[in-house]
């Protein structure tokens, strides 16, 4: 079995080595974490915004801050568990290194998992004070879109890792990124609500991984949850464990042989 | 998988004293290493005595980095047993590992950390302590002459450097156990010998060792035994004296000619005195007799000369002068 909780401390050694590397780099990290939201929300909320309008009477740039914390979740995980991991394991070779002690290398997969998620929570966390500096958070319950960030975090990793575990080149994740992620950006829910859509494809949307985690996060920063959050949480919790068992299976038989 | 755990019984019961430091460190029995149609290990037995240093020499492809990377449980067994101080590494191996240091023929060091904090780390993966793998890092570096580069970034090391570190960060779960891969490849002669040092000064400690190597003077001076393999399979066992005397004899003696007729007639003579001939293109290799035939078979164009065996000559007789990849 791969999904023991007794997994969990193996994997925290792996993770607690990617946080040493990034605390190195944490001054050159944290820049651009506040500055890219702040540029989408001034580009598309209020340049954009100008153009829109909503059905209430609700601000444009106000509809897309949590679509924001949504979509820099993904990108978060996303990039780390590829670029990030990929350089670890096959330029590097720390993985080979890792799994020379004790560590497996479902604990080292484990490892890099929960690091991903670390870095989605950490992008949601600077997003989420920008808007509540803006004004834009209605509700205290927007505090729980952080463990939210890093399950969703969790099945973006885990995502980007099955990616990794099949690449043979960094080219991969260019074709990733624009085959994959852009169009979860840009059509789960982050820049124009999903009523927009005709019926089916509003049901389709919801295939997108990403589109129930901003349905989440919306619900929690408005402070007002449904059963949506249920379902999405349930959603994102299945899909989180079958990714997370198909990517371990997958780079044990990219490793181990 | 049955079977082995009797065998394993056994040779527990053979050393009956009944201290753990008389558990053989490896049994291997009719062990295999398939990938897919390639067999790469055609089911070898072997031994590794406690406290010995144990060479694996052979052409690439005979099997060698595919049996140590079984040992260290990175690459899984197809059948057969394999036990490490009485442990399965099909079912044990997170205790396989955490007993044996492995040192890597390629550089995988953490180029993104220090060179304390690659020490530090990996005694982390090992589960140690914080201040344990300190400690312990520290004293790692003073032994193998880094402490000074304690805080450099790895690649700033050279390549001696970087080896030695290797060397150190496979010793920092203080190893019953090192399997060390081609230690001193790519090395310069003043960077090998001080690697050799080292690794006599943990032998010295007891501390018992598994050896890959293509260089047969490393072979002679740190293993007290060996294996040659060649495809898949081992070819011969000993310590390297046994060996040598054994399939090279006492003395080789050796002609060199461009001119093949040459090197007919000196093979042809050497033959008629009793030697076993191995002739290449350029070469002549005579095994069996003693330096007195050289003289009288000298011929012109040709260099002769004999010259005491060595390991090298019982590699080459075992494997083959021809390059087979």
């Amino acid at each position: 079995m791969i999904l023991t909780p007794a997994r969990v401390p193996y994997g925290f050694r792996v993770w607690r080595r990617n946080w040493t590397v990034f605390r190195r780099f944490a001054l050159a990290e944290v820049g651009p974490l506040f500055v890219e939201p702040l540029v989408v929300l001034g580009a598309m909320g209020i340049g954009l915004g100008a153009y829109v309008t909503l059905g209430g009477d609700e601000s444009y740039v106000k509809f897309i801050g949590p679509g924001i914390v949504g979509g820099y979740s993904l990108f978060a995980a996303f990039f780390e568990c590829t670029y990030g991991s990929y350089t670890r394991m096959a330029i590097r070779g720390l993985y080979e290194a890792m799994i020379a002690t004790p560590l497996s290398i479902e604990d080292v997969i484990t490892g890099e998992v929960l690091w991903g998620a670390t870095r989605s929570l950490f992008s949601a966390t600077v997003i989420l004070f920008v808007l509540s500096v803006m004004g834009f958070v209605d509700s205290p319950m927007a505090i729980l879109i952080l463990p939210l960030a890093f399950l969703g975090g969790i099945l973006f990793s885990s995502m980007a890792l099955l990616v990794t575990a099949h690449a043979p080149s960094f080219w991969t994740f260019n074709y990733a990124i624009t085959l994959g992620v852009m169009p979860m950006y840009f059509f789960g829910g982050v820049f124009f609500p999903l009523e927009r859509y005709p019926d089916v494809v509003r049901e389709l949307a919801w295939v997108i991984p990403l589109t129930p985690y901003v349905a989440v996060v919306r619900e929690l920063v408005a402070g007002s949850l449904s059963m949506t959050t249920v379902w999405g949480l349930l959603y994102l919790v299945v899909l989180g464990a079958a990714f997370y068992y198909l990517a371990v299976a997958r780079m044990k038989a990219r490793l181990i042989r | 998988m049955v079977q082995v755990g009797s065998d394993s019984q056994v040779a527990v019961g053979v050393d009956s004293s009944g201290a753990s430091s008389d558990v053989k460190p490896v049994v291997a029995r009719s062990l295999v290493k398939e990938f897919g149609d390639l067999v790469a290990v055609r089911g070898i037995d072997f031994e590794v005595r406690p406290g010995e240093c144990f060479g694996f020499l052979g052409p690439n492809g005979a099997g060698k980095t595919s049996t140590m990377r079984m040992i260290t449980c990175a690459s899984p067994v197809t059948s057969g047993s394999l036990l490490v101080n009485g442990l399965s590494v099909q079912t044990q191996g997170r205790a396989v590992k955490s007993i044996i240091g492995v040192v890597p023929q390629g550089d995988n060091l953490d180029d993104e950390i220090s060179v304390i904090n690659n020490l530090r780390l990996y005694a982390g993966y090992f589960g140690i302590s914080r201040t344990e793998a300190d400690a312990r890092a520290k004293t790692a570096l003073e032994l193998f002459q880094l402490a000074e580069r304690a805080d450099s970034p790895v690649d700033e090391l050279s390549g001696g450097m970087k080896r030695r570190l290797l060397i150190a960060r496979g010793l920092i779960n203080e190893p019953e156990i090192l399997v060390l891969d081609e230690p001193t490849t790519g090395l310069d002669p003043q960077a090998r010998h001080l690697v050799w040092r080292t690794l006599r000064r943990l032998k010295d400690q007891g501390v018992t060792m598994l050896l890959t190597t293509h260089y047969m003077d490393e072979a002679a001076t740190l293993c007290d035994r060996l294996i040659v393999m060649h495809e898949g399979r081992i070819l011969a066992e000993g310590t390297p004296p046994e060996l040598i005397l054994r399939i090279a004899g006492e003395t080789v003696i050796e002609a060199h000619s461009l001119d093949v007729g040459a090197l007919d007639r000196i093979a042809e003579h050497l033959r008629d005195a009793g030697a076993e001939i191995e002739q290449t293109p350029d070469t002549v290799h005579a095994f069996g007799l003693n330096g007195s035939d050289v003289a009288e078979s000298n011929v012109p164009g040709a260099q002769i000369y004999s010259r005491p065996a060595n390991l090298e000559d019982v590699f080459l007789r075992l494997t083959g002068r021809s390059l087979e990849e």
